[in-house]
């Protein structure tokens, strides 16, 4: 989840980094170790937060790479992504649906080429999500990305008429929305 | 009991996709098409196996300060299949863009577009 808003917002505002997320970056790994370790004695906790301490100290801003924005807003993006992947979730049965149609049905049912399609969205997580979104839906593979450019393998007409850019707009409006109430938070700090 | 037969119908419905990305796999024409079924089938499908694996571990779920240990068993299942939505279609981008640099000719309806072919001219 790193830098949702690029350099732009890091320029329009010098603020200092948030050292809070060095907290959450420790929660996280914490809960992980609690998690794959299952064990609760004081031994194996004490491991697990000497090892988290030096993961956190060494390496805090691999996860987070823009540490001036706002927690409350990364939070807001991270439930904006939950809700986002259970639709996704949706498109990636339609999917599997309409391959196994494919798979039993005559080539004739194949017309497989590449289009190109042009995206407004800015920064690379953005980009990647939007990628990955259109792997998993319905008869479409991204191949490559050259700036802002997609070229994307459809495997019939039915899989290229779903690039309407419905998937770019659900994208831009989980991290759009927290730009609109930027003004304000620069008000009041 | 109820646990027991929803998690068979996901293992189930995850074997059916299963199948249906092995078909495609051996029956599309060339190299990208075939790594679409791969890419697809084996998202979807491992997903529904591995949701049936956790909703089964419910099955003798009394309480939860009795159980604990088999939420963590669910919690790592979850995050096993969390890793496989996110690593699954990375990996394919990885073989189509490595297949397309290395030369590998796709298979276009004669009436179609190829766009990238357009741009880069590799054929």
């Amino acid at each position: 989840m790193d830098d949702p808003h690029g350099t732009s917002t890091r320029m329009a505002s010098p603020t200092t980094k948030h050292n809070l997320y060095r907290g959450v970056v420790f929660g996280l790994l914490f809960l992980t170790w609690m998690i794959f370790s299952g064990l609760f004695d004081a031994f194996h906790l004490t491991l697990g937060l000497i090892s988290c301490g030096i993961i956190t100290w060494m390496s805090a801003d691999l996860l987070f790479e823009d540490r001036t924005i706002p927690l409350g807003r990364r939070f807001k993006q991270g439930i904006g992504l939950g809700s986002y992947c259970l639709w996704l979730l949706w498109q990636i049965l339609l999917s599997n649906l309409h391959l196994f149609r494919l798979a039993f049905s005559p080539k004739e049912a194949l017309q497989p080429h590449i289009v190109r399609y042009e995206t407004k969205l800015k920064t690379d997580f953005e980009k990647y999500l939007l990628a990955n979104s259109i792997t998993l839906t319905p008869g479409t593979v991204t191949i490559k990305i050259m700036g802002d450019t997609f070229y994307i393998h459809a495997i019939s007409d039915f899989a290229a008429k779903g690039l309407d850019g419905e998937m770019e707009r659900r994208i831009a409006r989980i991290f759009a929305q927290q730009q609109l109430e930027k003004p304000v938070e620069a008000q009041t700090t | 009991m109820i646990a027991t037969v929803i998690s068979i119908i996901f293992i189930i419905a995850g074997l059916i996709f299963f199948i249906g990305g092995a078909v495609g796999l051996i029956r599309f024409p060339d190299f990208y098409t075939r790594t679409h079924a791969a890419g697809k089938g084996d998202t979807l499908s491992s997903l529904l196996v591995i949701l049936g694996f956790a909703i089964y571990q419910l099955k003798d779920f009394e309480s939860f300060s009795h159980d604990w240990l088999t939420l963590l068993v669910i919690l790592k299942m979850l995050g096993i299949s969390l890793f496989i939505l996110i690593t699954s279609p990375t990996s394919t981008h990885a073989l189509m863009d490595a297949g397309w640099e290395d030369g590998t000719k796709p298979e276009i309806h004669p009436n179609r577009p190829n766009h990238l072919n357009d741009d880069c001219e590799k054929f």
